[in-house]
């Protein structure tokens, strides 16, 4: 087994007393003070997030466009520069490689942001698919990457950068200066709460981390990142997305272009091809189904499958996300979660379950 | 501080004599590995428990975990403020978040129960 990699904070977690694991051949902090007060700190004020040990590949030359256009479910040449978009990178039958962020910079120049378990796979797919003349460098080791969430975020950050941000807008990105050096900053993330994706240069990591614990930002490690992505129906690779199931199922349809070709696509964009669609389902108490628990109905027939639950803080009870076959998906359709130890009652509902979240409101709301 | 009114399993469970009945909880280093606990199942009032038997299930927003009786005995009484309020097994481990009450365990089994020292020792 390789060793597992540490981040350029990793030193900073332990001195902070964090509970450390594997995820993605990373040693990672899954929590500090508890993992439901970081998941309020994010709904409420701000936390802090290290995300550095996500993968970085700058894409660039005149046919990146066209390469990335192929490679990616979503339009890219609809893209303005300073703009980012989620998308699927799928094989060819139309299962997901990966989910990932595209940053596109200017006409010819393109940021990929993808997952740790998944970025040498990444970087081998992408690299045999793309034109002799685009360059593809993997920049993860030179790049670290620190998440800001939550309401107090823009004003946490505004204090620390040179640029006025106001005009960000949501799944947009700007370079940015801090402490006389370059970052990138993008107002995207994985909680539902308005923040940002920090990219800057692994020295600067340590200090603008305490640099935003000082102005009140708390740190928060894996455990809070799930329950808080769980609760918006976001998809965590693995659990959601794999390379066998197709993407079409996934229900992501903005992500998924129907106006293009893509690798997968005559899989993925085909309706008739699709049994099953992601849903979510409230349970009926606080009690957690987990991965891999079956859905069944009131009959006893097995209707699906669970790819993720928790107890969910900010719903007050405990939700899930899992595979459903198409006739058991519309919201109100009783199910339940059999799992090895417990069967619990739940109800198909609309995404996200949680559905106060501030990402998308107008950031001048928050400064 | 281990609490030294009572005695202790090497699963993580405590005990403590009252009267007729003894009160079972877990330990502080237990709520500790398990994080933020979201869900408690107290059992059923009138189950007949053995020795080292599932008297509890515990989750925490990771992981689902069971409680076992640290000897044998029937449930008198279930703590049902867990149901509502399973964050007292995290605030208050030794009080306020004890899981079950037995009526008619074996002393002799209560006696060859770790004492707090050598609980500590077998977690330090």
């Amino acid at each position: 087994m390789p060793e597992l990699k540490k981040t350029c904070l990793y030193t900073l977690h332990e001195s902070l007393g964090a509970k450390i694991a594997e995820f993605g051949g990373w040693l990672m902090p899954i929590q500090y003070a508890g993992i439901i007060s970081e998941h309020e700190a994010c709904r409420r004020e701000a936390a802090l997030f290290d995300t550095d040990h996500m993968g970085e590949f700058m894409i660039r030359g005149k046919n990146a466009l066209t390469d990335l256009e192929a490679l990616l479910s979503c339009d890219v040449h609809t893209m303005a520069g300073g703009q980012c978009r989620y998308a699927l990178l799928c094989n060819e039958q139309g299962g997901v490689i990966d989910d990932l962020l595209i940053y596109r910079r200017d006409e010819s120049e393109f940021m990929l942001v993808v997952n740790a378990g998944t970025r040498a796979e990444d970087l081998d797919w992408i690299g045999g698919h793309i034109s002799e003349d685009t360059i593809l460098e993997d920049v993860s080791l030179k790049t670290a990457k620190i998440d800001l969430q939550g309401p107090l975020a823009p004003e946490i950050i505004v204090k620390l950068l040179e640029k006025p941000i106001a005009n960000l807008r949501f799944y947009h990105f700007m370079e940015n200066r801090y402490r006389d050096r370059d970052l990138i900053l993008s107002r995207t993330g994985y909680t539902g709460e308005i923040g940002f994706e920090v990219y800057l240069e692994p020295d600067l990591a340590e200090i603008f981390w305490q640099d935003c614990v000082r102005s009140g930002a708390q740190p928060a490690g894996l455990g809070a990142r799930d329950t808080l992505r769980l609760e918006m129906g976001m998809p965590l690779y693995g659990h959601e997305l794999d390379a066998r199931r197709n993407a079409g199922e996934s229900g992501f349809e903005r992500a998924i272009s129907r106006h293009k070709k893509f690798i997968g696509s005559a899989v993925v964009t085909d309706t008739e091809q699709r049994t099953s669609r992601l849903c979510g389902i409230r349970i009926n108490g606080r009690r957690a189904a987990r991965q891999g628990d079956l859905i069944v109905d009131n009959s006893g027939n097995t209707v699906g499958v669970v790819t993720s639950g928790s107890f969910a803080p900010s719903i007050g009870c405990a939700v899930a996300l899992g595979y459903v076959n198409l006739n058991y998906t519309p919201p109100g359709t009783e199910l339940i979660l059999r799992g090895a130890r417990c069967e619990l009652k739940g109800e198909v509902v609309e995404m996200p379950f949680y559905k106060q979240a501030t990402g998308r409101r107008k950031l001048t709301d928050f400064l | 501080m281990t609490p030294d009114d009572r005695k202790y399993s090497k699963s993580h469970e405590w005990i403590k004599l009252e009267g007729e009945f003894a009160v079972v909880g877990i330990t502080d280093h237990a709520q500790s590995a398990l994080g933020d606990i979201t869900f408690v199942d107290p059992g059923a009032v009138d189950k007949t428990l053995s020795q080292g038997d599932e008297c509890a299930v515990i989750e925490s927003v990771k992981a689902a975990s069971e409680v076992y009786a640290p000897v044998g005995g029937v449930i008198a009484d279930i703590n049902s403020k867990l149901v509502d309020a399973p964050e007292l097994l995290n605030n208050d481990p030794y009080g306020e978040g004890w899981i079950v009450k037995l009526r008619a365990v074996d002393p002799a089994q209560f006696d060859a129960l770790l004492d707090a020292a050598a609980y500590d020792a077998i977690t330090a």
